[in-house]
């Protein structure tokens, strides 16, 4: 639990820190931040020269697949690919089977990350039973068992009068909702993007007048009810204009953009690779760019992966019939960094704030924050390395960048002052592969 | 104008769209050798000896099966054909596991008609045998289209600056997208006619003139292709009814008088009478439907032999 990260470059949005500094955590906290730290005796030193060290990554919307499908992933393989991707904490959304609508389920993610976990792990509580979108879920034991936030993700909560009463009801709890903005009439039987590509492609898409209906639809809900909305996946230009009307119009309204809808648009779809096919879809160019903007311009708060890992068997049929979702933890900030940073539409720091400090203060979570007394919660990156994607930690492998080799690399992820990704070479396991040997150590307790 | 390119790129044929316009015109100009195969009293070449084509059809088509399967049997080919209906297909295997196991039958080439984009481009990744799209959901359906130019070609001598309509059901016809494709790398004219339900997003970009008025499309054309309604496809919320879908898109002898003279109708099959088409204009004299049939056959063996690495032969 103590551990002291030397020689790096510090960058911390919360204290507007970007310096050479040591991080000393003891206790599983942050002791000192400063030049010159000694290890105390007995104390592990990650030397991280040449490395950014940033308050671990926090991701809001992680689908861990546990408990039920577990054949796609389970909390530790999920929590394994976190931690190799630089991310401390995941919000685990609720569409498990089954979901987690009831306490027990709660209890059971609580407890298997507990026990085999490699980071936070936060459950997201059902809005509604069954996620069938008719009655309210138990809310309010949801949350004493440890829920962070409600959604029915996966689908849209499509009757307005039970999103007003989830909207009240976890206004009372403290806690916002989380949507899945999306008309059920308009994007049936849609695989894609409505646009020119889906025409090209003869494919059923979605307009995205679908995502911009629902959005705008909760935004009024929002100020019906004095709830908190935070908009899942945002992935339209009417949608970002919606929420950045209602931010402006002072309302509790906050939203997040994923890294593929941020790096990719739905001309890739002309391979049919079922690892460009997730809901929402890839967008058009136009929507892309709008999304960079609304990056830019502080609309979008947090940056979430919406990984949703799905078996290989599930993935290899006709792109029609592939379910939804890639996986996102480890690829993550590496595209970011590439499609934002690198490319001079945000800093460094702006980069961090989108994917620890704010996404922490959106869901009121520990982390995001390198301050003395925080979380030991730390990342280390080396900004002018590498990572082949050629395999996954994750137990599925659906990604876009599955097969590339991508800028940045995961040095040493610390969860609570213990190193639980390590990507350092090791002379200590010659013989085996790095990948293998940092996977061992990772999972060490 | 003879074709310049004496062979084809690829190893498949999974649409119009990766074609280049010399390959199309050696398909058609190959094509045309093949036509005069079927007007001999022995209608067949041992072109094909020795090599085994699978049809693979999963979803139900009777006319462009046996277009295939003639078109197969003149060149000599050894053929299998395979339907959905009860195969393993129904009792829930994959696609990708179906065309591995029929890649253990070693065949040379495998045509397949599939209700879902992309997967003659699935198969094609997968397997060395040639694939062939006998299309695939609301996508391509590159031999279609190669008939329809050929007939095209055939009554006017030529595809550049013909002004071609094609009317109905665009949202959900792979034909019209062949068609496009084709039409437009040949410097054709296209127009597209269909209440705006029925018309896909941006379609225009594909290099189209869309209109939705019958008569404004019929005004100047000298092609008149007319889509099947889909009527298994239909929902109430693309037309109010095929009562109003005839009165307002259906062709009728009245109307056609507002294409050129000398226009040809032509249809893809299967018709539906009084729904997009008027049987005075189906049987009339400018149908050239059964022609498409004939020309099919003829379209389908030049694919056949040029895929099987078949080279045009200057007569
Ligand atoms: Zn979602």
């Amino acid at each position: 639990m103590n551990l002291l990260i030397s020689n790096g470059r510090v960058v911390d949005p919360s204290q507007n820190l970007d310096r050479a500094a040591d991080v000393l955590i003891e206790d599983g906290l942050v002791a000192k931040i400063g030049p010159g730290l000694k290890a105390p005796k007995g104390v592990a030193t990650i030397d991280a020269a040449g490395c950014i060290v940033i308050p671990g990554l926090v991701d809001l919307h992680t689908h861990l697949r546990e408990p039920g499908q577990e054949h796609k992933e389970t909390i530790r393989t999920g929590t394994e690919a976190a931690v190799a991707g630089g991310y401390t904490s995941v919000c685990a959304m609720a569409n498990t089977t089954p979901p987690n609508d009831e306490r027990p389920v709660t209890e059971m993610i609580v407890a298997e990350a507990q026990r085999n976990g490699v980071c936070r792990v936060y459950p997201i509580g059902a809005v509604s039973k069954g996620l069938a979108g008719l009655e309210l879920s138990e809310m309010a034991d949801l949350r004493g068992a440890g829920c962070v936030a409600f959604s029915d993700d996966g689908k849209p909560v499509t009757n307005s009068k039970l999103m007003r009463a989830a909207l009240e009801y976890a206004r009372m709890l403290g806690a916002p909702v989380i949507a899945h903005e999306e008309d059920a009439f308009l994007a049936e039987g849609a695989v894609m993007h409505e646009g020119y590509y889906s025409t090209l492609l003869g494919m059923k898409g979605a307009p995205a007048a679908g995502e911009e209906i629902l959005t705008s639809r909760d935004i009024h809900l929002v100020e019906l009810t004095g709830g908190r909305l935070h908009v899942a996946h945002l992935s339209t230009v009417g949608a970002i204009e919606a929420v950045r009307r209602a931010k402006s119009r002072g309302l509790a309204v906050t939203c997040e953009a994923t890294p593929h809808h941020i790096a990719l648009t739905d001309e890739a779809v002309q391979s049919f690779s079922t690892d460009l096919k997730m809901n929402p879809p890839l967008r058009s160019e136009a929507h892309r760019r709008a999304l960079l903007e609304a990056i830019k311009d502080g609309t979008i708060d947090v940056i979430a992966t919406d990984h949703a890992p799905h078996h290989p068997d599930e993935k290899r049929v006709e792109f029609d019939l592939a379910p939804f979702g890639v996986i996102g933890l480890e690829t993550a900030f590496a595209v970011c960094h590439e499609v934002l940073v690198k490319s001079k539409t945000i800093k460094l720091a702006q980069l961090v704030d989108l994917m620890s400090t704010r996404p922490a203060r959106t869901f009121n979570l520990p982390g995001g924050t390198l301050k003395p007394g925080s979380a030991g919660d730390v990342a280390v990156i080396d900004l002018d390395g590498a990572t082949e994607f050629a395999s996954f930690r994750s137990r599925s492998h659906n990604s876009p960048w599955r097969g590339r080799t991508l800028g940045t690399r995961v040095v040493a992820t610390v969860v609570g002052g213990v190193v639980r990704f390590d990507g350092r070479p090791s002379p200590a396991v010659e013989g085996k592969s790095r990948p293998q040997a940092a996977r061992a150590r990772g999972a060490r307790r | 104008m003879r074709s310049q390119a004496t062979a084809l790129r690829s190893k498949d044929l999974l649409g119009i769209e990766p074609l280049s316009p010399e390959e199309i015109s050696l398909i058609l100009d190959t094509a045309e050798g093949f036509r005069e195969v079927s007007e001999r009293p022995i209608k067949k070449v041992p072109t094909l000896r020795g090599q085994l084509v699978i049809n693979l059809f999963m979803e139900a088509s009777t006319r462009t099966r046996v277009s295939f399967e003639i078109a197969e049997k003149r060149l000599s080919a050894d053929t299998l054909s395979f339907s959905a209906s009860g195969s393993s297909v129904e009792k829930g295997e994959t696609l990708i596991d179906t065309a591995q196991n029929l890649m253990a039958m070693q065949p040379d080439m495998i045509v397949i008609r599939h209700r879902h984009p992309g997967s003659p481009k699935m198969l094609a990744d997968l397997l060395p045998a040639s694939i062939i799209n006998a299309g695939d959901g609301a996508h391509e359906h590159p031999t279609q289209a190669l008939l329809d130019a050929f007939t095209i070609r055939e009554k006017f001598g030529r595809l550049a600056g013909v002004n071609v309509s094609i009317i109905g059901d665009i949202a959900h016809s792979r034909v019209v997208r062949s068609n496009i494709h084709l039409l437009t790398k040949m410097k054709a004219n296209v127009t597209l006619a269909a209440p705006p339900t029925l018309m896909p997003a941006e379609i225009e970009k594909m290099g189209v003139r869309v209109v939705h008025s019958l008569d404004e499309a019929l005004e100047g054309a000298d092609v008149v292709m007319m889509l099947r309604i889909q009527l298994e496809r239909q929902s109430k919320t693309t037309f109010p009814s095929l009562r109003e879908y005839f009165n307002t898109f259906g062709l009728t002898p009245e109307r056609l008088r507002r294409a050129n003279d000398g226009a040809i109708v032509m249809h893809p099959g299967p018709m539906n009478r009084g729904v997009e088409i008027s049987s005075d204009v189906a049987d009339g004299p400018y149908s050239v439907i059964l022609e498409q049939v004939t020309n099919g056959v003829a379209v389908r063996m030049a694919v056949l032999y040029l895929l099987a690495g078949g080279h045009l032969q200057e007569s």
